[in-house]
């Protein structure tokens, strides 16, 4: 196992956000158990277009619960549009770093986000 | 924080009395074993009695018949190589399991790659090899079976002497990698039947950096590792004396007493086995039930990832280990429950405990304490979980 930094392992024991909305403005889900990776992602948005709430669920290691952990901290109280402008690389600076074999998970992080961000928008548009 | 070692399979922890084996030879005895003067002799001395130790626990015929190696790979490659190069007049064939060791898989595969021809064997739900195919895979260009004794995840035995029976009959070289099994269930080398065996040290409370190959008088072998004449001009290099007499120590000392020991340690094994059953729902046990190393408990814990577990674990002081595809390095969870059949979602969240003969029941009652908590916790974060109706 690679070596992970304390933030990592702070946010693996004591996870944030941990759980589902109920009725969400935006959900999204991504991987899929044959690479042990699968994140859910929900968001609660106001009518000011800010998010209000952010909840996960993950299936996957150490560093995937981390991100999705992290990832939730970091998106809460933004608009759509700046949560829309988060990358990879903002994760793994808010972890202090992940180890080289695990940066996709950042990457899956962010899927899981534009997801929910596209569905929040489809469902708007839709009214 | 107690520290509990359950990943034996992975390595042990050299015995106490291997220790004190071995310190004599990183002080005083430090000659090189070739060497004619009274500095070499004393080397050479002690060298061929820890031969003798190898190959009393494996009831080998003679310690002519033991090849001293750096270990359990270099064995493999010694092993396979070296039979492929000796009898390449013959033909190129090789024909092994898909639930080998990668030091085996990997060695045919770059065997493959330079114009062999290998054959791959399934395997049943228990990781276990269908003689029938073996037989009907056997053709006039097969110059080598390899297959292994007991999984190294799992610890399902392999049927050895059939194997050896069936190489016999065609006239086929027959390999085993028996690093798993040599140590911790009585492996006779006449009974078995095999041509070449691989052994480790490190498996057995020995040091690491050292293991043998078993070559049985007769068997048609190329040099691996070239250069001086040592082992009588079957593998050069100069002798690691220390490691080798803390390897011959640790074979005597198994020899001894390693059948009472592990009898302990299959109690240890199936108690926890029983514990987790008992208090966790939706796990499944990976290997054959009852044809399995007395030490290795692989258990499946359904709709969570491995490496998570282990971390958890670890945060608790205990070690294991897990066939995720996390830990492999790759994208790609464990080769051998592929082979099994075993579904993604049950493989991705695998954990070995390999028991040891150090662990005592308070090992075992401490980890069947901790365990549930972190598969409850985990499982309350997995997007994928579906509680049974009778799930706790």
């Amino acid at each position: 196992m690679e070596e992970y930094t304390e933030k990592v392992m702070e946010h693996f024991r004591n996870p944030r956000n941990v759980g589902e909305i109920k009725d969400p403005s935006g959900r999204g889900k991504v991987g899929n158990p044959v690479c042990g990776d699968i994140m859910e992602l929900y968001i609660k948005v106001d009518d000011k277009g800010v998010i209000t709430d952010v909840k996960f669920k993950t299936f996957g290691c150490g560093a995937a619960i981390a991100t999705s952990s992290v990832l939730t901290e970091i998106v809460k109280g933004k608009t759509v549009e700046e949560a829309a402008k988060i990358s990879n690389t903002d994760i793994v600076d808010a972890l202090g770093g992940l180890p080289k074999v695990k940066i996709h998970c950042s990457l899956l992080g962010v899927e899981a986000l534009q997801k929910a961000i596209a569905d929040y928008r489809s469902k708007k548009d839709t009214g | 924080m107690r520290k509990v070692y359950l990943d034996a399979n992975a390595t042990t922890p050299v015995h106490p009395e291997v220790t004190e084996a071995m310190i004599p030879f990183c002080r005083g005895i430090f000659g090189n074993a070739s060497s004619v003067h009274s500095f070499g002799r004393e080397a050479r001395k002690n060298l061929e009695a820890a031969r003798k130790k190898v190959a009393a626990l494996i009831n080998a015929a003679s310690p002519d018949e033991i090849v001293f190696t750096s270990g359990g790979t270099e064995s493999d490659n010694f092993a396979i190589k070296g039979v492929a190069s000796a009898l390449k007049e013959k033909g190129s064939h090789i024909i092994t399991s898909s639930v080998e060791h990668l030091a085996v898989l990997n060695t045919c595969k770059y065997l493959e790659k330079m114009g062999c021809k290998v054959t791959y064997l399934g395997v049943d739900k228990y990781g276990v090899i269908d003689l029938e195919e073996l037989k009907k895979s056997v053709t006039d260009k097969t110059i080598l079976i390899t297959i292994m004794a007991a999984n190294n995840e799992t610890g399902t035995i392999m049927p050895v002497e059939k194997i050896a029976q069936i190489a016999k009959d065609k006239g086929v070289t027959f390999h085993t990698d028996a690093v798993q099994m040599i140590g911790k269930m009585p492996f006779d080398v006449k009974k078995m039947g095999a041509d070449l065996v691989s052994m480790s040290a490190h498996k057995i409370n020995g040091p690491k950096g050292t293991g043998a190959l078993y070559i049985k008088k007769g068997t048609r072998i190329d040099k691996f590792i070239h250069g001086g004449h040592h082992e009588k001009n079957r593998r050069a290099g100069t002798e690691n004396v220390s490691g080798i007499v803390g390897f011959g120590k640790a074979c005597e000392i198994m020899q001894k007493e390693g059948a009472e020991k592990y009898d302990k340690v299959k109690e240890l094994r199936d108690e926890l086995h029983r514990r987790i059953e008992k208090n966790i729902k939706q796990v499944m046990l990976n290997g054959h039930p009852e044809n399995r190393l007395p030490n290795t408990l692989n258990i499946s814990f359904k709709y969570l990832e491995g490496e998570s577990i282990l971390l958890s674990l670890d945060l608790e002081g205990i070690a294991a280990s897990t066939g995720s595809a996390c830990t492999s390095g790759s994208l790609e969870p464990s080769h051998v429950l592929k082979a099994m059949g075993v579904e993604p979602m049950f493989a991705q969240g695998s954990v070995r405990f390999s028991l040891g003969v150090f662990n005592t029941k308070e090992d075992i009652a401490y980890v069947a304490e901790k365990l549930p908590p972190i598969i409850e916790r985990l499982r309350k974060m997995s997007p994928v979980y579906k509680p049974e109706e009778n799930d706790r």
